[in-house]
């Protein structure tokens, strides 16, 4: 054995480093960011050019934004939970393996050599890390756009009492925290996606159609026996967070119901995966 | 098993198939240690799946794979970290760097030394002559510096094996020479190089060890000398009499190439025939009359023994 390589393996930390800066290298990436944080400017911009929506118009709290700036940030969240989140986690999520096979990276990667296994955990672990950045990033942008146009002050919460600034605001990070909760099921929808085929755009598509089709069937009373089943079932259930004090039965149903998501998926991508005849 | 040990390569009854066509049949390579070995065989012919194979990226649908003495695909993950290779062309991200993509795919190699990571990225870009562009987006590079980056990248540590599929595509004359240069200096340093092309030239400049791959079967395999061994000898008699080297050839026992014989023709090349010696052949012809200009017998080139092997021209057998 030579001198460069080592007998003892390391633990494999810089290959997600090394994921994680590829990924926030890339142009793309910062592109589906900057849309996000387009979310809270606009909503921030068009209130303070409007006189304010009459009361229970629009989406949730937003009669309120006038009144209180870190509004901003929840009424953000809430427009870009259904379709924004998903679209941009998607196109992160549907490209983690796609991507690689498509570019020629996959095969090269494989033989560096990286384990199936591991190559799938690093490539889940970089999307949580979008997830996190992406829903971040609308509730910073937003706190930044409420405070820098509207009066900030404490906050009435859903129970009645009245809680400070500094409160609020790990509130607010706590509904970014469930959000990002909400989407780990999706990424591993992605991932499993992302196994089936060599073109990104495709696994890419039908992640975003998987959350769509979630959401609608989650419309329909017909089939309310499978609701609580689906992905989507508890993405707006956060206000529980916003009471005093925070009741976190909806944080704990939605993160069995996530996690149940990752076992079925995960194991699905790496069936598939582990298998595969990497051609690409 | 001291065979055995002698072989960094070696498959048996290694086959695939794929949707129920048969791609491989049957494979059984032995490639030597501390060999140049080229992989032969016409376009399609299996040759990327054979290397696929060979470093765990797809799975044989039957036969035993032994890559470095460990069974393939069991021990990949201790195998690989020994083999270096370049596979069906190079694989890049467009929006890093040569130095960023190489940094990359050795930061997932956890066997390693991350302390020497980028020194030994330079030292790999320098050798295939990219230090110029090493800070230059990959999306902007040539079919040839991807194909450099590509060889660069199999080098970044030292290996035992290295594996190269069709190297020197999109390089131009002065690449090619590089890559045999290249090769010549990793086989100094003891690493077996293994090589696949449907270019016969690069082969027989290069190598030491051939198979030849001719629609999933292998059809020949050995060392150069074994392979041209193989090759039936030719003469070639150059005379103003061809019909009567013709009748005299006839006589010996041997079909001469062109039946017309033509008067005007300068030179007849047929079979050396089996158990007459070139100077009995010579004597005869001067015998009969028959004006020699000049005499020679000839190895069938490598070329002659791939194209009777593996068919001419575009029609690829399947």
């Amino acid at each position: 054995m030579s001198s460069n390589t080592a007998s003892r393996k390391s633990v494999g930390w810089r290959f997600l480093g090394s994921e994680l800066s590829v990924l926030f290298r890339r142009r793309r990436t910062w592109a589906l960011l900057a849309a996000l944080a387009a979310i809270p400017v606009l909503i921030a911009v068009a209130v303070k050019l409007s006189s304010g929506p009459p009361r229970g118009r629009g989406p949730a709290f937003l009669d309120q934004v006038s009144q209180n700036g870190l509004f901003v940030a929840v009424v953000a969240t809430i427009v870009a939970i259904p379709l924004f989140l998903p679209l941009t986690v998607g196109v992160v999520a549907g490209d983690t393996v796609a991507g690689e096979a498509s570019t020629g990276t996959l095969r090269y990667l494989l033989m560096s050599p990286v384990a199936r296994g591991r190559l799938l955990a690093v490539k889940y672990a970089g999307a949580v890390v979008f997830c996190l950045a992406a829903t971040f990033t609308v509730g910073l942008v937003g706190t930044l756009m409420g405070a820098l146009l509207f009066p900030v002050g404490p906050v009435t919460t859903l129970s009645g009492t009245t809680i400070d600034v500094t409160e609020s605001l790990v509130r607010i990070a706590l509904v970014c925290l469930y959000v990002t909760l909400s989407l780990l099921g999706l990424c591993a929808v992605g991932l499993f996606m992302s196994t089936l085929t060599d073109v990104p755009v495709g696994a890419m598509a039908a992640t975003v159609v998987a959350s769509v089709v979630s959401q609608v069937v989650g419309q329909l009373p017909q089939l309310e026996w499978i609701h609580p089943w689906l992905l989507t079932h508890y993405w707006l259930g956060f206000a529980d967070l916003l009471r005093d004090p925070v009741v976190w039965d909806s944080f704990a149903a939605n993160a069995v119901l996530q996690a149940g998501y990752i076992v079925v998926f995960g194991a699905l991508a790496y069936g598939r995966f582990s298998t595969k005849d990497v051609l690409a | 098993m001291s065979g055995a040990a002698d072989l960094v390569i070696e498959t048996t009854g290694l086959t695939k198939r794929l949707g129920g066509r048969s791609v491989l049949n049957g494979i059984d390579l032995a490639v030597p240690r501390g060999s140049v070995f080229g992989f032969l065989g016409p376009n399609g012919s299996g040759k990327t799946t054979t290397i696929r194979i060979l470093l765990g990226l797809a799975s044989a649908t039957s036969g035993d794979v032994r890559v470095l003495g460990e069974s393939i695909p069991r021990a990949l993950q201790q195998v690989l970290p020994r083999v270096g290779a370049l596979v069906e062309g190079p694989g890049f991200y467009p929006f890093l760097s040569g130095t960023a993509n190489l940094l990359r795919l050795d930061s997932a190699d956890r066997y390693v030394s991350p302390s020497t990571r980028r020194q030994r990225v330079d030292t790999a870009l320098e050798r295939v002559g990219l230090s110029q562009a090493a800070g230059k987006k990959v999306g902007r590079y040539s079919l040839g510096m991807k194909q450099r980056l590509g060889i660069a990248n199999a080098l970044l540590t030292h290996r035992d094996l290295i594996v190269l599929d069709e190297p020197t595509n999109g390089l131009d004359p002065q690449g090619t020479r590089e890559v045999r240069h290249l090769v010549r200096s990793l086989t100094e340093e003891g690493t077996t190089v293994f090589v696949s092309s449907h270019l016969l030239m690069e082969v027989e400049q290069i190598c030491s060890h051939a198979a030849v791959l001719s629609a999933g079967s292998l059809v020949a395999q050995g060392s150069l000398e074994e392979l041209r061994r193989a090759g039936e000898p030719r003469i070639r008699v150059v005379t103003p009499d061809a019909p009567q080297t013709h009748t005299v050839l006839r006589r010996l026992g041997t079909t001469p190439d062109d039946d017309g014989a033509s008067p005007g023709a300068h030179s007849v090349t047929a079979p050396l025939p089996d158990g007459v010696t070139p100077d009995r052949i010579v004597r005869e012809l001067v015998e009969a009359g028959v004006r020699v200009n000049g005499f020679s017998v000839d190895q069938a080139g490598l070329e002659d023994l791939f194209v009777a092997l593996t068919g001419e021209g575009f029609d690829v057998v399947q």
